[in-house]
């Protein structure tokens, strides 16, 4: 099914982009404020949808060629890698360490370890949700 | 070693998440499965000697102080329950890769397996109750991965009704664990221990006692609440299958011992009273069930139905013959039960049909097949030396010691009932008039052989290996019976 | 607070009782949502108060309850999706999403 809805397709070019900047702001600010893995990755996954939508399915997976298998893989290895790391230092299981960096454009910001498990949540939540709705929509 | 007692909820899970990168290589995929298996089981092994030696073990994720943070503990029971589940599952596995098909290996089974262990050993060694729950959902979801795998008929209808009872049980889950919450303000299993002690057992937190014992009941299949798992349990194939019924419902029984012992010790009179009759319940249910089909599966689902029973009566005594028996007799259960659908499945293999109208004569041309199924039988029943028999000898005694004699009656009779079921499984596959069959070659019988006979050596083992393993359940069963020493290993900081 | 949780756990009570899979299934989510504002009301709901303590905040509440309800959610996230994933594969094959037709056992396949 091919849709030619001209306004839906303009806008979904801009809106995609937008919604994906937003999830990433969500995700970073996680860590202080309401926000995270979670909530970024659903978000992520619906501005997929909306390009779905939009779009058939054959263009999206030429735009964004991934497997979202092995992105759930890679989110799990990810999570479970950061907070096994603790195992190594023998602190119990999820301790996570944190320091405070001067990056470039963003100031002083505090980067945690427990940052890089969150991106492994949001890459999970992603591949997840992704698969569920290309198992349900390849269908037609 | 701080975290050594995760080590056997991590391992599985990585080598899980490895398996997800290469799904259609199956050789690949079943030679990982086998060495992280191998790899939990020695961490395990190493797991039960220093909780052997030093006690208890506890850590609290994160770093947090104990109350706050979330405790994993592993006490004797939980450590020696995490082995079996282990060892089960490599036999399993080892016996799938003749069985299973290549569909279904190419379609995630072997990851599902390793998220299903993740959960139930986390479910084993978790110490938080809201921990608890997040491992049952782990579990559960791959569970029904496992369950739907294949996508036959009779698998997705009996896997929706499967989903939806546990789904309305996990929101039951929740709204307990709320309650519970808004009681004693903590949701650590010791704190909650302590503070139930200090606040007293009243009318609330007993409602709130029955609820989890009804939410766990309906994992582990006590007598209102087994109606869904004859039918789910028979749709999916036998390797599944001798997964679910050796450890799904363990998982349940096991929560109900954690929260009547640890959490609801303080009044007997009605919990315990109550746990009593469901269980006694329970074992007629299963009795009739087993003696009522001529269906191999259904036959030995329903003798799943009475070891719960008869595990949970032996809890409800709450004395240490009757805590030790239980104990001994779940993880016995596990063992055996594995043993017999593998033992189940191969009979299936070489006749074409689970009924067992439709087979005799395997004896003369199957004899190694027919022996092993004969000690795993009495193994069931309870015939000394095999491994039923110490368990159900010290729940006996414990009713006695308790004063409940008809209910120690009804147990004895019921290993009865249990022996005439499966005797008649043999009597029908094995002797009298050989039937015609379907045949299966050479290397399929020996590939699931193989692993069912070294199960059942397992519990043959078990069995005659009991004085040996006494120490560890009189731990075991000592934790259970004074929470204090529980409570304290995790509160200690 | 409560006549909201009382009110979804009936509905949810009432679809999961109807005929349809689908209904079945929205029925389950709204009981998992009534479980989870049970949380949050079981916690001691304190109005607007931000779950965060930090120097100088003394109106806060406990930010425990609103963890396990975030648990609570993503896990009722990922099973119901696997339920409606699993419903459409079931009405594929078995050509009904009726209940009542879904019945069955060994005999009558």
């Amino acid at each position: 099914m091919k849709s030619s809805d001209v306004i839906l397709q303009t806008a979904t070019k801009v809106v995609f982009f937008l919604i994906f900047l937003f999830a990433i702001h969500i995700f970073f600010a996680g860590h202080y404020t309401p926000g995270g893995g979670f909530v970024g990755g659903l978000l992520t996954a619906s501005a997929i949808v909306l390009l779905l939508l939009a779009f058939d399915l054959k263009t999206v997976s030429r735009a964004l060629p991934f497997n979202y298998t092995i992105m759930i893989a890679i989110g799990l290895l990810l999570a479970l890698g950061t907070a096994s790391a603790s195992i190594l230092f023998d602190v119990p299981f999820f301790t996570h360490a944190y320091d405070y960096f001067d990056l470039p454009l963003f100031g002083e910001t505090s980067l945690h370890s427990a940052m890089l498990f969150d991106l492994g949540v949001y890459l999970v939540v992603v591949g997840a949700t992704m698969n569920i709705i290309l198992t349900i929509g390849s269908d037609d | 070693m701080t975290n050594l007692l995760l080590f056997p909820i991590l391992i599985p899970i990585l080598t899980a998440s490895v398996l997800l990168f290469f799904p259609k290589r199956i050789a690949a995929q079943r030679a990982v499965t086998v060495v992280g298996l191998v790899a939990s089981i020695i961490a395990a092994l190493f797991l039960l000697r220093t909780v052997m030696t030093d006690g208890v073990q506890a850590v609290t994720l994160g770093s947090w102080p104990a109350p706050f943070g979330i405790s994993m503990v592993s006490d004797p029971l939980s450590v020696s329950l995490v082995l079996t589940s282990l060892l089960i599952t490599l036999g399993v596995v080892v016996y799938s890769f003749r069985s299973i098909g290549e569909g279904r290996e190419k379609y995630f089974y072997y990851p599902a397996i390793l998220f299903m262990l993740t959960g139930i050993n986390g479910s084993f060694t978790t110490g938080d109750i809201f921990n608890l729950f997040v491992f049952f959902e782990v579990l559960l979801l791959a569970s029904y991965l496992l369950i739907v795998l294949g996508g036959e008929k009779r698998q997705l209808r009996e896997s929706i009704k499967y989903i939806l009872v546990n789904v309305v049980s996990s929101a039951f889950f929740v709204t307990t664990v709320a309650m519970l919450y808004s009681v004693v303000g903590s949701l650590n299993m010791a704190d909650i221990a302590e503070k139930v002690t200090e606040i007293g057992q009243s009318g609330i937190l007993t409602v709130i006692a029955v609820m989890l014992i009804l939410v766990f009941g309906l994992k582990g299949a006590i007598f209102p609440l087994y109606f869904w798992l004859p039918g789910s349990y028979a749709a999916p194939p036998v390797p599944v299958l001798a997964l679910f019924g050796a450890l799904l419902t363990k998982v349940g029984v096991y929560a109900i011992i954690r929260t009547v012992t640890l959490l609801f010790p303080h009044d007997p009179g009605f919990t315990h009273e109550l746990l009593m009759i469901l269980a006694i319940l329970t074992v007629i249910a299963g009795c009739i069930g087993a003696l009522a089909y001529y269906d191999l599966k259904q036959i030995v689902i329903y003798n799943i139905i009475i070891a719960v029973g008869v595990i949970l009566f032996g809890v409800a005594q709450m004395n240490m013959a009757g805590l030790e028996g239980a104990v001994f007799y779940l993880i016995h259960d596990m063992l055996i039960k594995a043993g017999l659908f593998m033992l189940i499945g191969v009979i299936i293999a070489i006749t074409g049909t689970s009924n067992l109208r439709e087979m005799g004569g395997l004896m003369k041309t199957y004899p190694g097949l027919a022996w092993t199924w004969l000690v795993a039988a009495f193994g069931l029943a309870g015939i000394p030396p095999l491994s039923g028999f110490f368990g159900k000898l010290l729940i006996v005694q414990g009713a006695f010691e308790a004063d409940n004699l008809w209910g120690g009656i009804i147990i004895l009779a019921s290993s009865l009932i249990v022996l005439l079921s499966v005797i008649r499984i043999f009597i029908h596959a094995f002797w009298g008039e050989p039937m015609p069959v379907k045949g299966t070659s050479a290397g399929i019988y020996r590939g699931l052989l193989i692993p069912a006979v070294l199960v059942t050596a397992l519990t043959v083992f078990y069995g005659v290996g009991t004085e040996w393993l006494r120490p560890l359940m009189w731990d075991a069963a000592e934790i259970l019976h004074q929470p204090s020493i529980y409570i304290d290993a995790v509160l200690k900081e | 607070m409560s006549v909201i949780i009382g009110f979804l756990f009936m509905a949810a009570v009432y679809l999961i009782l109807s005929r349809s899979l689908l209904r079945v299934i929205i029925g389950t989510g709204l009981l998992s949502h009534g479980a989870h504002l049970l949380i949050l009301t079981m916690g001691g709901f304190a109005g607007p108060a931000p779950p965060v303590v930090a120097d100088g905040v003394t109106d806060y509440v406990d930010p425990l309850p609103q963890a396990l309800i975030l648990t609570a959610i993503v896990i009722s996230f990922g099973v119901t999706a696997f339920f409606l994933v699993m419903a459409y594969r079931a009405y594929q094959e078995l050509e009904t999403d009726n209940m009542t037709l879904l019945k069955g056992n060994d005999e009558h396949d």
